[in-house]
């Protein structure tokens, strides 16, 4: 038994840290959120050089795994670093086209994705009625409840602005080349699925640490009464509070990467989700009014957490799979 | 990352499953705050230690089997999913034993480890006093030396398991010039019926005499119960909290199967139609699991040579408010029932309630987290 990182997965972890600090995401998601998609592809395919996505896909089809513990780790820096982009549902595509056992698709479709040069959305019977951030992407896949595997239709689509404005939200529209059906497709779905709640999870953890790391910053600086507010003890509190919740969501997720069972992977996601969300709602209160505007690059995580909370899979969702009958269960 | 356990391992869960199954005795025990209780347990820790199952962690000169942190936590796990009863020794074995290990002479580990294995010496725990709590540096029960030792006066408080304990440890000041607060105070062990002892029981919320208070009018300890130097009890009891904090004093066994309990009373009980409740049953699975977790990934680092600090304190905090959080749960899927005080949930609730006020209350743990983990400045309390 070993529950630390190898010194492979820190390496790659600091390399993806390294890439994404000196890349001004900040900018890349400001650009995105205008629609204005260069610099995010750019930052994608530096990205995709790395091997992330590969992460995600076997090596029959070019891809370096599957390994969701690697991917887990890569989408914390992810989150940490807000990354714009369709990112767990590129995930969620790669794996569907893997999980089919059906080489002609895989091979349309996943060696442009792995690479960075193509970006998909997906959007599955059971995770949601938006597709994110369909207007920039390549590729818009569909599943439906009886199991149609289908590509959207090119061209425009009708957006809904999200509250975090870098997702750019849309309803699919019907129809499209279908590209597979029956019973596979759904349980290729479920797959998938579950690995887009899980790499939600890990970039709601990232999401979180960042805005925990920049209040404690600036609970440092700021003084009132004379003094640095971070020594008033309410506010040591509520931080204390909040790395409690973000250390103990971090097990679970490597926990869920390591056994992929979807009651665990519904525990990471629920228990995550929330320290991200709480996370932000300390970083909004800690940081007073200034903490409540859009020019303060802040708002760039703060907008992130709830909508990452609720993406594939709400908590109540999830917690009804954490109670699902298969729980019952203790390793031997 | 790798979770899964060594054949070792797994041969060492079977074995200790084997013998619970055939040895937990069938009705639960009394509970272990009452006289009678207290001797009933007694004599299950004697029957754990007759087959070297009452301290697995230590070395087997003293009764232990010499487990790691993994095949401990694996005991646990199997002691708790069998619903064997609680170890009235565990001041003794949690607390003490630890800073034996580190500080005691061959001599002090060879006398008072074994009878601590037997439960034929239970321990009490001396450490806070009437004005001294969070801030425990603060205390003034003292130690004069005379010929051959010291001589105990003052007044200790809280001392869990003392109604009923042979023998208690505490920190004494033995110099009251030291400059500073927690400077010149010395760790040592005392018999709960030596002369000029008096104990108090103190009755908890339920009445129950869970803990004690304890006058002391010259109570003589001879040298040899010192432990480590004088002047150094600080330094010395510091490794001891963090063990109570930290790994040992709640192992993730006892949440594991109390998650498990509250399900079956859920599927048992619940309206279906109450998703809250269901929730809340849902975040009792989840926070077992992230306790364990959290505690494997400890027990992972200590396997690396590294050593835990101040996370001893994230770990507090969380058991001791997930702990309250089941029990609420469980008191709320019995309804009307949650009020009877002879029900299987009642005395477990109690004993949740104190999880945030002892071992450190959980508000010095947060300034201790938030100072020592994030780095904030210190500022007045």
């Amino acid at each position: 038994m070993r529950f630390l990182p190898t010194d492979e997965q820190s390496d790659f972890t600091r390399t993806l840290r390294g890439l994404l600090a000196a890349a001004a995401v900040p900018a890349v998601v400001r650009s995105w959120s205008a629609g204005a998609y260069g610099p995010g592809r750019a930052l994608w395919t530096r990205l995709a050089d790395t091997g992330l996505f590969a992460l995600a896909a076997p090596q029959e089809y070019e891809g370096l795994g599957a390994l969701p513990v690697e991917l887990a780790l890569g989408f914390v820096e992810l989150g940490r670093a807000a990354v714009p982009g369709p990112l767990a549902e590129t995930v969620g595509a790669v794996v569907l086209l893997s999980e089919l056992g059906d080489g002609a698709l895989a091979k349309r479709f996943l060696p442009a994705l792995l690479s960075g040069e193509a970006l998909a959305t997906v959007v599955l019977a059971d995770g949601g009625p938006y597709a994110v951030d369909a207007s920039a992407t390549d590729h818009t896949f569909t599943v439906s409840a009886t199991g149609e595997l289908r590509l959207a239709a090119p061209g425009p689509v009708s957006e809904l602005a999200s509250l975090d404005p870098a997702r750019h939200l849309s309803r699919p529209a019907p129809g499209g080349e279908l590209l597979a059906t029956g019973p596979r497709v759904t349980a290729a779905a479920a797959v998938a699925l579950h690995w887009a709640r899980l790499m939600t999870a890990a970039q709601s953890l990232g999401v979180g640490e960042a805005l925990l790391a920049r209040t404690v910053e600036y609970a440092k600086q700021r003084t009132q009464f004379g003094v640095p507010i971070g020594s008033f003890q309410a506010v040591k509190h509520r931080l204390a509070d909040t790395l409690l919740a973000l250390e103990f969501a971090r097990p679970l997720v490597w926990a869920a990467a390591l056994s992929l069972a979807p009651w665990e992977i519904a525990a990471a996601k629920v228990s995550a989700g929330e320290a991200g969300y709480r996370a932000a709602l300390s970083a909004l209160q800690l940081h007073g009014a200034v903490g409540y505007t859009e020019e303060l690059d802040l708002s760039l995580w703060l907008r992130k957490a709830r909508p990452l909370r609720d993406a594939w899979g709400s908590p109540s969702t999830c917690r009804a799979e954490v109670l699902t009958p298969a729980l019952n269960r203790r390793t031997g | 990352m790798d979770l899964t356990h060594t054949p070792e391992v797994t041969a060492f869960r079977a074995k200790a499953r084997a013998w619970l199954r055939a040895n937990v005795p069938d009705a639960p025990l009394p509970s272990l705050e009452t006289a009678e209780g207290f001797a009933a347990h007694r004599e299950w820790e004697a029957r754990l230690a007759a087959d070297r199952w009452s301290v697995v962690s230590w070395p087997e000169e003293y009764g232990g089997r010499g487990a790691d942190i993994v095949k401990w936590l694996v005991f646990e796990e199997e002691y708790f999913a069998a619903g064997a009863p609680g170890r009235v020794s565990q001041n003794g074995i949690n607390l003490l034993a630890p800073t034996l290990f580190d500080h005691a002479s061959p001599e002090q580990r060879a006398r008072v480890l074994p009878p601590m294995a037997s439960g034929e010496v239970i321990w009490a725990q001396a450490w806070s006093e009437p004005e001294s709590g969070s801030d425990l540096a603060s205390l003034t029960s003292r130690a004069e030396r005379t010929d051959g030792g010291w001589l105990l006066s003052g007044q200790k408080t809280w001392s869990s398991r003392a109604a009923f304990a042979d023998r208690a440890f505490g920190i004494f000041r033995t110099d009251p010039e030291a400059a500073k607060p927690h400077q010149g105070l010395t760790y040592l062990m005392f018999g709960l019926r030596a002369p000029g002892v008096t104990v108090r029981p103190i009755g908890r919320l339920d009445g129950k005499p869970a803990f004690a208070e304890l006058f002391l009018d010259r109570v003589f300890v001879p040298d040899e119960d010192v432990i480590g130097e004088p002047g150094q009890g600080w330094r010395i009891a510091m490794s001891t909290t963090g063990n109570e904090r930290g790994l040992t004093l709640r192992s993730p066994g006892r949440f594991l199967a109390a998650a498990d309990r509250l399900t079956r009373l859920w599927r048992e009980r619940a309206d279906p139609a109450d998703t809250a409740l269901r929730d809340r049953v849902a975040d009792a699975v989840i926070g077992a699991r992230a306790y364990e977790l959290f505690t494997w990934t400890n027990a992972s680092r200590f396997a690396a040579g590294q050593t835990i600090g101040a996370e001893s304190s994230l770990n507090k905090v969380f058991w001791s408010e997930y702990d309250i959080a089941l029990h609420e749960s469980a008191l709320d899927l019995l309804g009307a029932d949650g009020e009877l005080a002879d029900g299987p949930w009642a005395e477990p609730w109690i004993f949740s309630l104190a999880g945030p006020v002892y071992a450190g209350t959980n508000e010095i743990q947060r300034d201790i987290i938030a100072e020592r983990l994030l780095g904030l400045p210190k500022g007045r309390r």
